[in-house]
């Protein structure tokens, strides 16, 4: 089942164009059927894999050399996400289509979206590691094509790029980190390498795999300093925002991590790193989401802070410990509802800009609600979902080395957090009239937002509010079996996610609620904070990866102009000069190293004076031909070395060659004196230097034939297919000239071949003497006129 | 005889690029002729080479008995041979047709006169 989940839905997303095209304005429901079918399945193993079981379907083998089979793994960890990516996945499908009713291009953005599910789906399921690979590698590209769906817009294209790029480098590394992996665990089944844990941390390879791995997570899941893809990338629809770029697949450098925390997390500089990594992400992320003033914007910082808590929560994460589960989870939630809720106010208001839209409450009521209850949960107030997952966090940070420091930065992302929910929600569904007024507001349009563009949002809310309310329905199961998967003991609910009157009470003297004040007062502070957080980020742009990114990428265009330029100039000459020197120089490389010059034995045989003088002829009829400034005597000269040639087939047993060379070289010099007749005599087009230069490539070349010639004939090669010819030309083929019976009758394909070709030539011959006909009987005819 | 032949066979390719070097198209052809030469000089003298024994069998008798020369290399160079002249004859009508449209035979000056674009392009469109 797990198998058919995933490739289901490959091939539904083949199939979505054509869904679209029969269900029209119906065909966000119709789609969303199937991920809603398999998001029950997925539920229903909830009580199973929370207590604790582990479903493992057989095994498909794919490509068994090379360790890559089709093996899949459901465990706490892959349901929890299993779950997100189906769940969210049923809204956001229901809600782009009423988001892109209409749209032309809405078949395509079902395929692609129904395709990122299905590969999203398959990382976390996987448990071959190159399996993983893959469909990691296929989230990239969906991603790729759902930010730049727009492609009509420039903003669409580079930002779809760069985070192409960015994930795909990081693709890159995660690659070779994986096989690094798999070398030292000589198996690509995580399942097995959890058994072999010690011996991987104790590896020498242990640092490499390390960074490579942490460089894949971190390009991925947006972490600083690679962090800067993914405010860009919401340049996406809604819906894209809203599934790809915050619930899930910016998840998967998480997930990654988490799944690999067993195998790789036993050692000081994985919590080192991570908690540094984590903590730096939260806070400047945090600090930026201030400076923003459109809800995408600010959702996007958002997400990269959370994503920061989340690597710190896998750094800190000790056994048993549930914060990481419970926070990925209350933010899909959150996160998910907002983005949905900015698309369908930006909808409905054609407004970006959280200062210009007002007075939601009056106008789009219900989409407020679903606004409010999300940014309550961003905020962590009681008695969302968003509040035990913080509370959890702060207990995770406690435990370890450094918990004040730990504590005080999550206080500050609480705070940071806050104060972002409070400008995307307090002024937009509360004031009357925007900030600062402005006359050239665009009219609200007249567009109504259909019933997933506001259900989808506020059921999302609401799943949050039950969460916080009666977590023992499904949040604990769910926290409980990731737990146990990613850290090896189940999470024990306490009173933090339980008796919510208790844990309300706990709030209000507690950090947490610290940590909301500051963000009121960081909220009022906005306008000078945000510009302080502007200027800090301008300097830091300049030497950070942004600019990095930017200063690679123009410099590999001005390498691809260059050596276009360079190399692909159209000049024919340059060309083979390119290639002559090229093959010489690696051909030469490759006698020098095996040094089989040193073979060359020159088998002197009896030279007669008559095979002197035939050698004689041919090379001087070359340089001949080469060398003389008429046309007339080239030709000649060719006609010279041909009949060398012919001789030369002669006195080395080859009769039948010669005999066709004879007749052939007479026809070419009669075919090159019909045809050259009109030809302009031979001029000296090229100068001097040029020459010389040309010269050199020439002769490098024949010398470079010549060795080859001597290498071939002193080393003894395997035997050939000859002695077969020979000894059955007679007996089956009954001919006795085994050259004829080769061609005629055991290579006769091959002389078939040959006759089409001589027969195309003709074709072509003739077809291009006709046309001169034709083309000069026009020209008489315009004389004419 | 075989660095004698070795020797031949660089000339003709030496000759040989040096003529598919020149602009004029007349010499790229010789080139292609010279280098065609070279490549079947090449397949004869590499296989190994031996005098006055022919691949054909004795009249009455089944196979060839003693040592005699390679039958495989030289079916190739026949085809080989065949296959050059198909191609020379085409180029050698090629030629004088983009002579005849381009107004010279010099490649580096038909790169750079690209036709202007509405005019007839010498009846390709015929």
């Amino acid at each position: 089942m797990i198998a058919a989940s995933v490739f289901t839905l490959f091939a539904l997303a083949l199939l979505a164009p054509l869904v679209v095209r029969v269900a029209g304005r119906a065909s966000g429901w119709v789609l969303a059927l199937a991920p809603l079918t398999f998001c029950a399945w997925y539920a229903s193993n909830l009580t199973a894999i929370g207590n604790g079981a582990v479903i493992t379907p057989d095994a498909i083998e794919w490509v068994p050399q090379l360790g890559l089979a089709i093996t899949f793994r459901l465990d706490g960890l892959a349901l929890l996400f299993a779950l997100m990516i189906l769940g969210i996945g049923t809204l956001v499908v229901a809600y782009a289509g009423d988001a892109l009713a209409g749209h032309p291009q809405l078949g395509r953005f079902m395929a692609f979206l129904i395709a990122f599910m299905a590969s999203m789906l398959g990382v976390v399921v996987s448990d071959n590691l190159l399996l993983l690979f893959i469909f990691w590698e296929l989230t990239s590209i969906t991603s790729y094509l759902l930010i730049g769906f727009n492609n009509d817009k420039e903003e669409s294209r580079r930002s779809a790029l760069q985070a192409l790029l960015v994930t795909g480098l990081g693709g890159l590394a995660l690659l070779a980190g994986v096989v690094c992996l798999g070398l030292v665990a000589q198996t690509f089944e995580i399942s097995e390498m959890l058994e072999r844990a010690d011996e991987i941390t104790a590896s020498p390879w242990y640092p490499a795999i390390l960074i490579l791995v942490l460089l894949g997570a971190a390009t991925k899941s947006a972490q600083f300093p690679f962090h800067f893809w993914l405010p860009n990338a919401m340049a996406a629809p809604a819906p894209v925002s809203a599934y790809l770029h915050s619930s899930t697949m910016v998840k998967a450098g998480v997930f990654l991590l988490a799944r690999l925390a067993p195998v790789l997390g036993a050692t000081t500089a994985w919590t080192t790193t991570l908690t540094i990594l984590g903590a730096a992400t939260m806070l400047y992320a945090g600090v930026l989401a201030l400076r923003s003033v459109t809800f995408k914007r600010v959702l996007a910082y958002t997400t990269v802070s959370a994503l920061g808590t989340m690597v710190l929560l896998i750094g800190t994460g000790s056994p048993g410990d549930g914060a990481l589960a419970a926070f990925i989870l209350a933010h899909a939630i959150y996160k998910g509802g907002l983005f949905m809720c900015a698309g369908a106010i930006e909808h409905v208001t054609a407004t970006k800009d959280t200062r210009r839209v007002t007075g939601l409450l009056r106008t789009m009521p219900l989409t407020s609600i679903a606004l409010l209850l999300g940014a309550l949960s961003m905020a962590g107030i009681p008695i969302l979902f968003g509040a035990p997952a913080k509370e959890l966090a702060k207990k995770s940070v406690t435990a370890t080395a450094h918990a004040d420091l730990l504590l005080a930065a999550i206080v500050a992302s609480g705070a940071l957090f806050t104060a972002a929910a409070l400008i995307v929600a307090l002024r937009p569904v509360f004031a009357r009239h925007p900030h600062p007024p402005n006359p050239a507001d665009p009219a609200p349009t007249t567009h109504k937002a259909g019933a997933a563009l506001v259900g989808a949002p506020l059921l999302l809310g609401i799943l949050g509010l039950v969460a916080g309310i009666a977590p023992a329905l499904f949040i604990e199961p769910l926290v409980r079996a990731s737990t146990l998967a990613t850290t090896g003991a189940a999470f024990e609910a306490t009173a933090k996610l339980g008796a919510v009157p208790l844990v309300a009470l706990k709030w209000l003297i507690g950090p947490s609620a610290l940590a909301v004040a500051i963000g009121i007062a960081l909220y009022a502070l906005r306008t000078p904070f945000g510009a302080l957080a502007e200027r800090a980020d301008t300097v830091l742009a300049r030497i950070a990866p942004p600019a990095l990114y930017q200063y690679t990428l123009d410099a590999a265009l001005a390498l691809a102009g260059w050596q276009t330029r360079t190399l692909q100039s159209g000049s024919i000459g340059r060309y083979i000069r390119v290639t002559v020197l090229g093959g010489f120089v690696i051909v030469g490389a490759l006698v020098w190293h095996t040094d089989a010059t040193s073979a060359i034995a020159p088998a002197w045989e009896q030279v007669k004076l008559f095979d002197g003088a035939l050698i004689a002829m041919i090379v001087l009829a070359a340089l001949g031909a080469a060398m003389v400034r008429t046309r007339l005597a080239a030709v000649a000269a060719l006609g010279v070395a041909g009949l060398g040639i012919t001789l030369v087939f002669i006195t080395f047993s080859a009769p039948d060659v010669a005999m066709t060379q004879f007749a052939v070289e007479t026809l070419t010099v009669l075919v090159f004196v019909l045809a050259f007749y009109k030809l302009p005599q031979f001029r000296r087009l090229t100068l001097p230097s040029m020459r010389i230069w040309e010269l050199t490539v020439s002769l490098l070349f024949g010398l470079g034939m010549t060795s080859l010639v001597l290498i071939a004939t002193s080393e003894s090669l395997a035997p050939t297919i000859s002695t077969f010819f020979s000894e059955n030309a007679a007996p089956q083929a009954y001919g006795r000239n085994i050259v004829n019976v080769i061609l005629v009758d055991f290579r006769a394909a091959d002389t078939f071949g040959e006759i089409l070709v001589l027969a195309l030539s003709a074709i072509g011959i003739s077809a291009l003497l006709k046309l001169r006909t034709q083309n000069n009987n026009d020209n008489a005819t315009e004389a004419a006129q | 005889m075989t660095p004698l032949l070795a020797l031949s066979t660089g000339v003709l390719f030496a000759t040989g690029m040096y003529m598919l070097l020149r602009r004029s198209i007349v010499k790229i052809l010789i080139g292609l002729v010279l280098m065609g030469h070279g490549a079947n000089l090449l397949i004869l003298t590499s296989a190994g080479i031996l005098r006055g024994s022919p691949p054909l069998i004795p009249q009455g008798e089944e196979r060839i008995a003693d040592a005699h020369a390679d039958p495989l290399p030289q079916a190739l160079i026949l085809t080989a041979i065949v296959i050059s002249f198909a191609i020379v004859s085409f180029a050698c009508v090629l030629v004088k047709r983009a002579y005849e449209i381009a107004g010279t035979d010099d490649t580096e000056a038909m790169r750079s006169s690209e036709l202007p674009i509405g005019s007839d392009p010498g009846g390709a469109d015929t």
